[in-house]
């Protein structure tokens, strides 16, 4: 079973974590977010981080974007450390608030990376209408952020996190805000912009339908220590040539029971701290 | 849907006219009570008395409030750069904050009109420095406080975004720092007008060259002008309005995006 795509061998993870321990101080003493996380995603693979709260899945996206540094053990992002990878942009981010800057336009919040790293203005409107037909945001280019739904919004916010095509993107419960409705399509919409750029995912979320519509392996965790208790690759064929039916596949089914067991370590009834919708 | 939109311009009427209504009304029965010889006029002078004091002493009520509006506006400037400078530092470095803090919260309860008599001596009769310092002084603490708290505003996920492009702190500063504690400065600003115009005026009051609104109240008064003291005020506060809306206009110019 490939779980991981072909090119591995010839070219470098676009993930690679080894022993990262993540240990915060606090006032009440230290706190172990993470301990002895080992993960590899391949290039073009599509991961998701799945816990209950507090099992620092959201701390490991953070040590990959490098917003955070490990307390031991090493990160690297397309064979360099994760801090260099930042510096050279290699990796896209949307977090669980879009974040876009209310005083700017969709087409301008879409354009900041470009302009901040210095890309000339033609070849940013042009990267940029790329990017909003991509996103199906056409006829909302020059709208402000906050006239745009939630779901627009998130669009808004993954566009921009592609704009510099990077091969990785990083994703912190970017639809755990929104309505059953628009995450469905959103789930589908970015399975089908995975699929164009080709970039690994690496999606953390606290929906196992979600995980396990989008993934091609999902990384089960668990708290107080966060750490991995299991990795479940998903037998539904690649992950980029799902279609919207796969939903209400007998498979699909199976694959939700298999990832809420890993969570639970043992067959169950019904999931606790985890969302089952 | 036409009687929504009649209902919405009975609202702007309303809104508009009802003000003007009352103005009326009030002028009416004033101008009846000071007629009537039931108030003496160095109480309270008629609205008619006042308005043909207006009129009469129109051109030096403009150069007046021409003399007082340039302190304060000279005031205005120099505190609101003071402001933002001493914010920017103050958040820039724990240092400075600590600094600074115990200085604006001194110089926000000092009542600074009280240092006029000072300050005219120090920088001399004929010179307009001393009140333009005084409203300078006015003018930054609300400046200073407001900037202050729009530079804490910045939203950690704008941050985490910034690091994230690698952005240098000066991109950071410009994309990020100063447009969210920009509409908190001008409310500041706001605040700091009619202060500056406030602060000008009554220094006039303690000395100094004559010729401003302030030192035009007090020498009616002192020579039982009434009505023309009156007309001073008037101007004064005409003045001080214009001020305070000009400044109500940028910062609703600036907060619109928000």
């Amino acid at each position: 079973m490939t779980t991981t795509p072909a090119g591995t061998a010839a070219t470098a993870s676009a993930v690679s974590v080894r022993g990262a321990d993540k240990v915060f101080a606090t006032k009440r003493g230290e706190v172990v977010a993470l301990t002895g996380i080992d993960l590899d995603v391949a290039p073009g693979e599509f991961v998701s981080l799945i816990g209950p709260s507090g099992c620092g899945k959201s701390t490991l996206l953070r040590l990959i974007a490098d917003l955070d540094s490990p307390t031991s053990g090493t990160v690297e992002v397309f064979g360099t450390s994760a801090h260099q990878a930042r510096l050279d942009q290699r990796y896209g981010i949307a977090f669980q608030q879009a974040g876009l800057l209310p005083w700017r336009t969709v087409a301008a919040n879409i354009a900041l990376p470009l302009e901040l790293h210095g890309v000339g203005a033609a070849e940013r409107a042009a990267r940029v209408d790329e990017l909003i037909e991509l996103v199906g945001l056409g006829d909302f280019a020059q709208q402000y952020p906050d006239h745009l739904s939630g779901g627009m919004q998130q669009r808004v916010a993954i566009a921009r996190a592609l704009a510099e095509k990077p091969a990785l993107l990083l994703m912190d419960e970017p639809f755990g805000a929104l309505d059953e409705m628009t995450r469905e399509y959103l789930q589908a919409e970015l399975l089908r912009i995975a699929a164009e750029t080709r970039a690994a995912v690496v999606f953390v979320t606290h929906s196992i339908p979600e995980a396990v519509y989008l993934s091609d392996r999902v990384v089960v965790m668990s708290p107080r220590p966060g750490r991995i208790s299991a990795i479940v690759p998903m037998n539904l064929g690649r992950s980029a040539d799902r279609a919207e039916d796969i939903r209400e596949d007998a498979a699909f089914f199976e694959m939700i029971t298999a990832v809420r067991e890993a969570l639970h370590g043992a067959p169950v009834t019904g999931a606790r701290g985890v969302e089952t919708r | 849907m036409s009687s929504a939109a009649i209902g919405r311009e009975a609202s702007t009427a309303e809104r508009v006219g009802a003000p003007i209504v009352l103005g009326v009304v009030v002028v009416a029965l004033w101008q009846l009570l000071a007629g009537s010889g039931l108030i003496e006029a160095y109480l309270l002078p008629s609205p008619l008395a006042i308005g043909q004091e207006i009129a009469e002493f129109l051109p030096s009520m403009l150069s007046a409030a021409g003399l007082t509006g340039l302190n304060a506006l000279v005031g205005l400037l120099v505190g609101t750069l003071l402001g933002i400078v001493g914010a920017l530092l103050a958040s820039a470095t724990r240092l400075v904050d600590g600094m600074l803090a115990p200085v604006v919260a001194a110089l926000s309860v000092v009542p600074i009109v009280a240092l006029a008599p000072v300050l005219n001596s120090a920088f001399g009769a004929d010179a307009q420095t001393g009140r333009q310092l005084i409203a300078a002084l006015a003018a930054f603490v609300p400046v200073f406080i407001n900037t202050a708290r729009g530079l804490r505003q910045t939203r950690p996920v704008h941050r985490d975004l910034m690091r994230v492009y690698a952005a240098s702190p000066w991109q950071t500063m410009r994309t990020i720092t100063l447009r969210t504690a920009a509409p908190f400065t001008f409310t500041g600003i706001r605040l700091a007008s009619s202060l500056a115009v406030i602060s000008a005026l009554v220094a006039e009051y303690f000395g100094g060259p004559r010729g401003g609104l302030g030192g035009l109240i007090s020498t009616s008064a002192a020579s039982s002008a009434y009505a023309r003291a009156w007309a001073y005020v008037v101007a004064a506060i005409v003045l001080g309005l214009v001020f305070y809306l000009v400044a109500l206009a940028i910062e609703r110019l600036v907060s619109r995006r928000r």
